[in-house]
């Protein structure tokens, strides 16, 4: 079955979880069958932004050992055949340059969003 | 009859949300529906067994005269009036993190594994996810 998980909520518990909890979860549903796709729309579209350094968090002498590296985790899932589109649009605004964008996700304009979800049984906005 | 798959991911007293995915849940109970819940991240913390009603000392109003509801209560009412036709999950590594092990007596321990498999049988599935 076809799931397009919509992501927008972006770097919600995202240290404390060390990833993000949607990325995750749908890698866990691809693993069991789903034929899941992510959509990064709105300020999750700087997910796709390469190298991503969020280290060096500590209190006290505790020291995180394993911050989040959410780029990888898209490189992840699309390797697993998990195709990850981002709204142009959305990263534009954001003065983000594709060329900083991890290698293939795909882009997709807004008004190109009805065909995307025409293509998934389910669509579900995270 | 049909059945309608629910993933939930607030945790108590935090939006309205939980609410309203609740009356859905009862509402299709009402109808004669199977529901499934899979409660992901924060959600696990609706079925805790140790939530408890309080008093209101704005309104000077005891225990028992506030009858402060909880999640968990209320979830309680939706297995007793769902005859064996609500499932609810509670995932399993949500609920190691948060220490949210004791929750009352219907939920059980999962995966996205169960989530996956309820998708794939379910009329109809519905994410309702914290922002």
């Amino acid at each position: 079955m076809k799931v397009l998980s919509i992501v927008e909520t972006a770097y919600r518990a995202t240290v404390e979880e060390q990833d993000d909890t949607i990325l995750w979860l749908n890698h866990m549903l691809k693993n069991n069958g789903l034929d899941v796709g992510i959509l990064l729309r709105g300020s999750a579209g700087n997910y796709a932004v390469k190298g991503q350094d969020a280290s060096g968090l500590s209190f006290g002498d505790l020291e995180m050992s394993h911050p989040p590296q959410i780029d990888e985790d898209l490189r992840a899932l699309m390797a697993k055949g998990a195709p990850v589109y981002y709204v142009r649009e959305d990263v534009a605004e954001r003065g983000i340059q594709e060329a900083n964008l991890v290698e293939g996700v795909q882009p997709i304009s807004r008004r190109d969003l009805p065909s995307l979800f025409e293509e998934y049984r389910l669509v579900w906005h995270w | 009859m049909g059945t309608l798959t629910i993933a939930l991911m607030d945790p108590p007293y935090e939006t309205e949300t939980t609410t309203t995915a609740l009356r859905i849940v009862d509402s299709a109970l009402r109808k004669g529906h199977s529901v499934n819940v899979f409660a992901y991240e924060g959600a696990v913390n609706l079925t805790m067994a140790e939530q408890a009603p309080h008093a209101n000392p704005v309104k000077g109003t005891s225990v028992e005269e506030e009858a402060h509801p909880t999640t968990k209560d209320w979830i309680a009412a939706l297995f007793r009036s769902a005859q064996g036709r609500l499932s609810w999950v509670n995932c399993g590594l949500c609920v190691d993190e948060r220490g949210a092990g004791k929750w009352i007596e219907g939920p059980v321990r999962g995966s996205p594994k169960e989530f996956a498999e309820w998708v794939k049988s379910s009329d109809a599935t519905l994410v309702i996810p914290t922002n």
